[in-house]
């Protein structure tokens, strides 16, 4: 993908690319969509990223509550059955039969609309042989104990879903089923054999259970199975319980019938490459992101959504991984996460809280988020990371984020290139816990700064809203922890050269202005140096800022321009 | 709810002990509404002759809405069958015992149904990858997803 950026000057050469995109836009309406599929969904993103309403690492979604999502399933249950004459129960049947694909239901539909209403449930089977087979107790019986309630034709109804009792009772086994009701006397249930239940119910098989059955059995589908395809509790028959008799028969629980219709929109979403259920627990918003839905945008664009309950339902569009993996791409994400995963116990002594000070042994423990640690007993400065001294970190040649790769050149044998590489793996592992771990403490250093703005408050003039300067910079810390931390994700992967250093340029200065700003949110308030604090603070905060959105943007451009080039084949690239 | 599964249970207990109860099938313990043990054999000429199994019957409160766990017993008496379809730890992979139970179903209608499962089997063996499900498997067999390949069980 890099290959042609090689030998020229990057600045001309995106230049020319956009020009040549703009010449072909005028050609594209000759040709097919399909041949110029990936071409004209570059030109989107482009065209959409210098209209300037979002920024280039950002992507356009939309939330919507379960009442919108369940408005467009309205939409396309209404308009189906309006083509088809029939009810919007056995449209939205249909439907949910055809994962929501309206075109192949309505052609399928056309072909053959006595096979798919049986197919999903909306009637049923017509005999299948007329062979006369010897006719199963379980069969005769269930016929016979509903026939007063049943068409002629109903009665030697058959279904594909045949049990092994049925074939066995073919073998003339005694009775096998629970015993039938008696011809003449009362209805007796089938199920709970109560004969005082006197409501019954039936789905148009004419299959008739007593109503408390009926409400037991569709409220344990729902809450303990999860399912909104309640299927009629005979068990030959393959109809499906439409929603109203599901909501006539929950009339009055009418939270089971809500968890129903949440059911149904969870099934609709999942159907539809344009939306994602949100994945925080409880929560009924969707998210609609069409330009993450193909999997070939996902090589170019990181969609970080959130849905509209609260910003803090932050999820990718494309992956699962709750969160915001900003600036690594879905699969590379994956890869990564999957590796940590599998060298786990390698790599488990490194997320411990206690190190020994290298100088002196003791043993010392992080309580903060910041790496700049100070030995309690020798004085001894260092970096929690590397633990080299502090006092190399803020100088210009030392970088701490970089991999030194000379082991891994020298290493001959196999066993020092194995040793070696575990080495490269374990450096960038220990930062992204690092900044991982950093992060979750971070809860604390919330408790700790509100504290101090209670603190600031009492000893200075400022008031509630002037101190939220110092909750702004925790904010920021941990928004860009996490951005780091997926820096060495994305580090790990990349092939060396240029753009690779680049990349690490930038992450070392945000590494540096977030420690900095790390560090001055732990130090001590004097009344008197509040004012000098607050000044410091909010300055820092907002240049940790612009280099999240330096590092964000630049790396967002680069899988524009095809700029990065990765160390192993990465899926879908 | 309790009450429908104690009536059905009652109802399908006196059954089993009267001469109503299937051919080859027969109650061996029964102390309350939440374990049975029942004696299986598969009659006339089937890979099984004079093989005898037991199966251990599981219900919970929800029973019949929700499905028994249905499991042969495994112990110094009885073994699983060898069956493509058993598991040598006794956890059966049929249809009617997950996505295809009926509440109408009973333990009788279970018990024929697993006879005739014995009775059609053509070559005795373990199902694939029997080890490593036995190795990972949990305890109650309700909670294993099983793929049903073949829709006669
Ligand atoms: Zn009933
Ligand atoms: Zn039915
Ligand atoms: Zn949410
Ligand atoms: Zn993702
Ligand atoms: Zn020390
Ligand atoms: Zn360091």
């Amino acid at each position: 993908m890099s290959s042609d950026y090689e030998f020229s000057d990057e600045d001309a050469e995106y230049y020319d690319e956009d020009e040549d995109m703009e010449a072909q836009d005028d050609e594209d309406s000759a040709i097919s969509d399909d041949e110029m599929d990936a071409d004209a969904f570059k030109d989107d993103l482009i065209v959409d990223s210098s209209r300037g309403k979002r920024k280039v690492y950002e992507v356009d979604f939309e939330s919507m509550s379960q009442d919108a999502v369940q408005a467009l399933i309205k939409k396309d249950v209404d308009h189906i059955s309006s083509i088809f004459g029939i009810d919007s129960g056995a449209a939205s049947l249909l439907l949910r039969h055809m994962n929501w694909n309206k075109e192949k239901l309505i052609e399928k539909y056309m072909d053959n609309p006595t096979s798919l209403n049986i197919a999903a449930g909306v009637t049923v089977a017509p005999p299948p042989t007329p062979s006369p087979t010897v006719t199963s107790p379980i069969r005769s019986q269930a016929s016979s104990s509903t026939a007063r309630a049943k068409s002629p034709s109903v009665t030697t109804k058959r279904t594909t879903r045949r049990t092994a009792a049925e074939q066995a009772a073919k073998s003339k086994s005694p009775v096998i089923a629970p015993e039938p009701p008696k011809e003449l006397g009362p209805f007796v249930c089938p199920i709970c054999f109560d004969d005082t239940q006197t409501i019954t119910l039936a789905l148009p098989c004419g299959d008739q259970f007593c109503e408390s059955c009926w409400k037991i059995f569709i409220t344990s589908k729902i809450r303990d199975e999860g399912d909104h395809c309640i299927r009629c509790m005979a068990t030959d028959c393959s109809l499906i319980a439409p929603d109203s008799f599901v909501q006539s028969t929950l009339s009055d629980d009418h939270a089971t019938f809500e968890r129903y219709e949440e059911l149904i929109v969870r099934h609709f979403v999942s159907c539809n490459s344009n939306l994602k259920f949100c994945p925080y627990p409880s929560c009924t918003h969707t998210v609609s992101c069409p330009s993450a839905a193909s999997k070939s945008s996902l090589a170019t664009i990181v969609p970080t959504v959130y849905c509209g309950a609260s910003a803090t339902h932050r999820f990718c569009f494309g992956c699962p991984i709750d969160g915001d993996h900003r600036p690594v791409i879905c699969s590379v994400a994956k890869l990564w996460l999957k590796k940590c995963q599998d060298d786990s116990e390698t790599a488990n002594w490194i997320k411990s809280n206690t190190k020994e000070c290298s100088k002196c042994q003791s043993t010392i423990e992080k309580n903060g988020g910041c790496n700049h640690m100070t030995c309690k007993k020798c004085k001894y400065e260092f970096c929690w990371v590397c633990m080299g001294p502090w006092t190399e970190h803020g100088t210009a040649w030392y970088s701490c984020n970089r991999y030194d790769d000379k082991s891994g050149v020298e290493a001959r044998d196999a066993q020092a290139r194995s040793r070696a590489s575990l080495e490269r793996y374990l450096h960038y592992y220990n930062r992204w816990a690092n900044h991982e771990q950093s992060a979750k403490l971070s809860v604390d250093l919330y408790a700790k700064t509100e504290k101090k703005m209670e603190e600031m408050q009492i000893t200075s003039d400022l008031t509630w809203i002037e101190v939220q300067f110092a909750k702004k910079a925790v904010d920021e810390v941990e928004k860009c922890r996490m951005t780091l931390k997926w820096t060495y994700a994305m580090a790990y992967y990349l092939a060396k050269g240029n753009e690779k250093e680049m990349f690490e340029d930038n992450q070392r200065d945000l590494e540096r202005a977030v420690e900095d700003l790390s560090e001055l949110l732990e130090s001590p308030i004097e009344p008197e140096t509040i004012p000098t604090l607050r000044q410091k603070m909010t300055d820092k905060t907002v240049y940790v800022q612009k280099r999240n959105e330096i590092l964000l943007e630049d790396t967002a451009k680069g899988y524009l321009d095809g700029r990065w080039a990765w160390d192993v084949t990465v899926d879908g690239l | 709810m309790g009450s429908i599964s104690a009536r059905r249970l009652a109802k399908e207990y006196k059954e089993l002990n009267s001469d109503e109860c299937p051919v080859g099938i027969k109650l061996l313990q029964a102390d309350d509404f939440e374990t049975w043990i029942i004696a299986i054999e598969v009659l006339g000429e089937t890979l099984y002759k004079d093989e005898k199994f037991a199966l251990k019957f599981r219900f919970d409160p929800q029973y019949p809405i929700s499905s028994p766990a249905v499991q042969f017993v495994v112990d110094e008496k009885y073994q699983a069958p060898l069956h493509p379809h058993v598991y040598s730890n006794g956890h059966i992979c049929a249809s009617i015992l997950g996505e295809g139970w009926s509440p109408v179903l009973s333990v009788p209608a279970v018990c024929v149904t697993l006879q005739s499962m014995l009775a059609s089997c053509k070559k005795k063996e373990r199902p694939e990858g029997n080890d490593r499900y036995v190795r990972f498997a949990p305890d109650n067999p309700k909670k294993t997803k099983f793929m049903y390949d073949d829709d006669t069980v």
